[in-house]
């Protein structure tokens, strides 16, 4: 391990002299990286230990401005030496690691790394990473104004744009917010100019797990009401700690209770609503456990606000994109939808409750991000639905186009979180998060599965009739809510008939996938047209064009009306409906949409068709269980088309469960084909 | 004429390099480590090659071992030996080595291992060939840079 001795003077010549920490226990990668950063003539103190790193953190967290760490380390996961970073020292962390996984990637994105490099590292990257520091020096400095943390006046950046910082860094570090602050604004900063207005440095507060339980357990004692922040204190009786940093983490701490009040109120809108009422909810809360929601039962308000993507893992400020969310468009129409589309009762509080967990999710992120919320692991064991669900939403798109199938998949995941021990803390990963959700969503399709599946098979009517019809409906469905609604339906159809046979792992991956992808962007026309482009190459027989999924997809960005597929042949007007709605959602669908499509277009039915594809065989077949890919594109076809459905959805009820119905029908007819 | 000698080393080196660009032995990223070498850091790109073989060594031994249990059922753990030795090899610009630590992890994900062992072997091949290849073309710098000093001492 070396270290370099600190030189102020080139400090001023930033980015040259930036202090970098770097962690690897590969003595390669450690000594080429650190190689490679004195090149950028930057500063590198490099140790191949997590463990050492977190001291030397400690130690001075003023000595570094930016930590690169691999992910995979011995003695500690890259990803929990991430969340403390950000949790104790605010500093901007990037990960590295020779595995291009997409959802380790994600993992690190939502765990709130900076950035993700891939190993062989390049030069040309590290001579970035400087940004990163700036970036967040820009939205601490706005914080330090409120807050006191400490600013670095040489870097010249002015507490300026509060809101374009913060929207700007994905990061969502504690104090970041603007909103956060803004209460708090008026007194911390006439604290501070009474304590200090000439000197901006104040040290910086860690509000680590030990302290922020304290805080939460002198909380609890005084009621969320009657906190204040001089009686907190108090009863937390930690020294050094001054009643701004207290008030300027309970205003933290009480917006994060709100959105996930608001979140469960959702929820239990969506419950009632479903015809789950309060049983639903309070089982939802009981599920999770949390705190929190039993204290903040009953706002019974509901929102259909577009939620901003969740921090993920509860964890804390490391919030990456408080991006729009998935969860958007959740009306209670949509929910009556919902609940049309699966008929039993039981899986419908399954899915209020789902729908309710993920509403928390999807729910601004920025309570989250400003909170600290560094509960312990049994703790966050309790918020595992929230977590699940703002993991889930960070990956959505802003354009919450999934919202139902995030709602599934996140009630599943809340539902199952109570019995899961995977959700940990440190590594809730997504793909922790959504495995529980998926199977749980699978699980409630389950439920439903028998009965889609015996209504689809004793539908045999003509199968162009009922492309046709279902066209219709979709056409119908598309101009009042645009395309989404109908693979929406499709979505459910097919969820159905896929319930029985997923799995959970399958779901995990799919689940982690897809919101990796939904994550990307839900407006890249061009990734869809390269997925429909996918879909076609695997598919020589398919009908749908390039052309024709970019176009819908195009028009389901636009939400625009389905006039595009319309004027298809009902098949391909189907599938392209289907592909669109899941390259609309940014998947790489190809598994799920490839199947999917293949098997419901009749004119290209191979019986003998090898269906090494993922899922091709087993999408619309029950008992697929030996395809758990096809489960997993499934997912990710159903997700994806949740979420086109749920931009911009609204649909009739009565509609919606016609358009269901036909849409059986399709499915029975293509199940037919495929069988 | 030592200096003759020099260049004629001068030019088996960069012949090998070649060689060995034109394998797919190496790749771009080795053409960076060189890059890096400076007179800061005037014998980087052996320091870091050497480096890497002491690890890979250990690695190799690992996975050898591991697969050589009787009752192996350890994939996790190969995997993370395997994505050391990618993430090192991929630092170097050691590509064929790497590539095959892909096709392992690959066996090793879908627990066949039989096709781990098929991976080991070849990637202990590659291992090998890249492994004399470096040593020699160390073995023809160090000559080169000797047959160099001693005619020109104030050259490099």
């Amino acid at each position: 391990m070396t270290v370099e001795p600190i030189m102020d003077d080139s400090r001023d010549q930033f980015p040259i002299g930036m202090r970098v920490l770097a962690v690897d226990d590969d003595p390669t990668c450690l000594f080429v990286l650190e190689t490679l950063l004195r090149r950028c003539q930057y500063h590198v103190t490099t140790t191949n230990q997590a463990i050492t790193a977190l001291k030397l953190l400690r130690e001075n967290k003023n000595n570094f401005d930016l930590v690169i760490s691999d992910v995979h380390m011995p003695d500690m996961d890259g990803f929990k030496l991430l969340e403390l970073v950000g949790l104790e020292m605010d500093l901007p962390v990037i990960m590295l690691s020779a595995n291009d996984d997409p959802k380790l990637v994600m993992k690190g994105i939502t765990h709130g790394a900076c950035d993700y490099l891939l190993k062989p590292v390049r030069i040309e990257e590290l001579k970035n990473i400087w940004q990163h520091v700036v970036r967040r020096k820009k939205f601490d400095s706005k914080d330090s104004n409120n807050s006191g943390s400490q600013d670095k006046p040489h870097l010249g950046i002015g507490g300026g744009s509060g809101s374009a910082g913060t929207l700007s860094d994905p990061n969502g570090k504690l104090n970041k917010k603007r909103k956060d602050q803004d209460e708090d604004e008026d007194e911390e900063h006439d604290e501070n100019v009474h304590d200090d207005p000439s000197t901006q440095k104040k040290p910086r507060v860690v509000w680590s797990v030990e302290l922020h339980r304290k805080f939460v357990a002198a909380v609890h004692q005084l009621g969320i009401d009657k906190a204040v922040p001089k009686k907190i204190l108090d009863l937390m009786n930690v020294e050094k700690l001054t009643r701004e940093n207290v008030a300027s983490h309970l205003q933290k701490y009480r917006l994060y209770l709100k959105r996930l009040n608001s979140m469960v109120n959702q929820q239990a809108n969506m419950a009632a609503a479903l015809g789950g009422t309060d049983s639903s909810y309070l089982r939802m809360g009981s599920l999770n456990g949390l705190e929190n929601f039993h204290t903040l039962n009953g706002s019974g308000q509901f929102h259909n606000t577009s939620f901003r993507s969740f921090p993920p893992s509860g964890l804390l400020g490391r919030l990456n994109t408080p991006a729009g969310m998935g969860m958007r468009g959740l009306s209670s129409s949509g929910m009556n939808q919902l609940s049309h589309a699966r008929s039993s009762s039981s899986s419908t509080v399954d899915q209020a409750d789902s729908q309710q967990v993920i509403h928390p999710g999807n729910h601004n992120g920025d309570v989250l991000q400003g909170m600290p919320m560094t509960l312990g692991l049994d703790q966050l064991q309790h918020i595992k639905g929230v977590t699940h669900v703002r993991e889930l939403s960070t990956a959505i798109d802003n354009r919450a186009i999934f919202p139902i199938c995030s709602g599934l998949l996140d009630a599943k995941t809340n539902i199952g979180s109570s019995s899961n021990p995977l959700l940990g803390v440190a590594n809730t990963t997504l793909m922790l998060e959504q495995n529980p959700q998926a199977v749980q969503g699978g699980e409630v399709f389950g439920n439903h599965s028998p009965v889609s599946l015996a209504s689809l098979n004793s539908e045999l009517s003509s199968p162009l009739l009922d492309h046709r019809r279902l066209n219709e409906n979709w056409s119908t469905a598309a101009q009042s809510s645009g395309i989404h609604s109908n693979s929406f339906q499709l979505n459910d159809c097919f969820k159905q008939t896929t319930q029985s046979t997923m799995h959970q792992s399958n779901v995990r991956d799919d689940m982690s996938k897809r919101a990796l992808q939904m994550g990307s962007n839900l407006h890249d026309v061009s990734s869809a047209t390269s997925v429909s482009t996918e879909l076609q190459d695997r598919r020589a027989d398919m009908h749908c064009g390039a052309s024709l999924t970019s176009s819908n997809a195009g028009k389901i960005s636009n939400n625009a009306g389905p006039q595009g597929w319309v004027d298809h042949n009902p098949d391909s007007s189907y599938h392209s409906n289907v592909m669109c709605n899941t390259m609309n959602s940014m998947i790489p669908v190809q598994a799920a949409v490839g199947p999917f499509v293949q098997s419901s277009e009749p004119k290209n039915f191979h019986p003998d068709m090898d269906f090494n594809s993922i899922g091709e065989s087993n999408f619309f077949d029950p008992s697929y269980t030996k395809h758990e890919e096809v489960n997993k594109s499934n997912v990710e076809t159903s997700l994806k088309l949740k979420q086109g459905l749920r931009d911009q959805r609204k649909p009739q009820e009565s509609y919606i469960s016609s358009s269901f119905g036909s849409l059986e029908d399709i499915v029975t007819a293509m199940v037919k084909r495929v069988i | 004429m030592l200096g003759l000698g020099a260049d004629r080393l001068w030019a088996d080196m960069n012949r090998l390099l070649a060689l060995l660009f034109h394998q797919g032995v190496l790749d771009e990223q080795f053409v960076q480590l060189q890059q890096l070498q400076d007179e800061s850091s005037p014998n980087f790109v052996c320091e870091v090659v050497t480096i890497y073989f002491h690890e890979s060594e250990k690695l190799l031994k690992n996975l050898r071992g591991l697969l050589m249990e009787r009752e192996f059922s350890d994939y996790k753990k190969m995997g993370i030996h395997l994505n050391q030795f990618m993430g090192s090899s991929s630092s170097i610009g050691a590509k064929r080595v790497r590539n095959v630590c892909v096709a392992f992890r690959a066996a090793s994900e879908q627990n066949n291992r039989a096709g781990c062992l098929r991976a080991l072997e070849l990637l202990e091949h590659e291992y090998c060939y890249l492994k004399n290849k470096l040593h020699e073309l160390f073995h023809i710098e160090q000559q080169r840079l000797l047959a160099a000093g001693v005619r020109y001492p104030m050259q490099n």
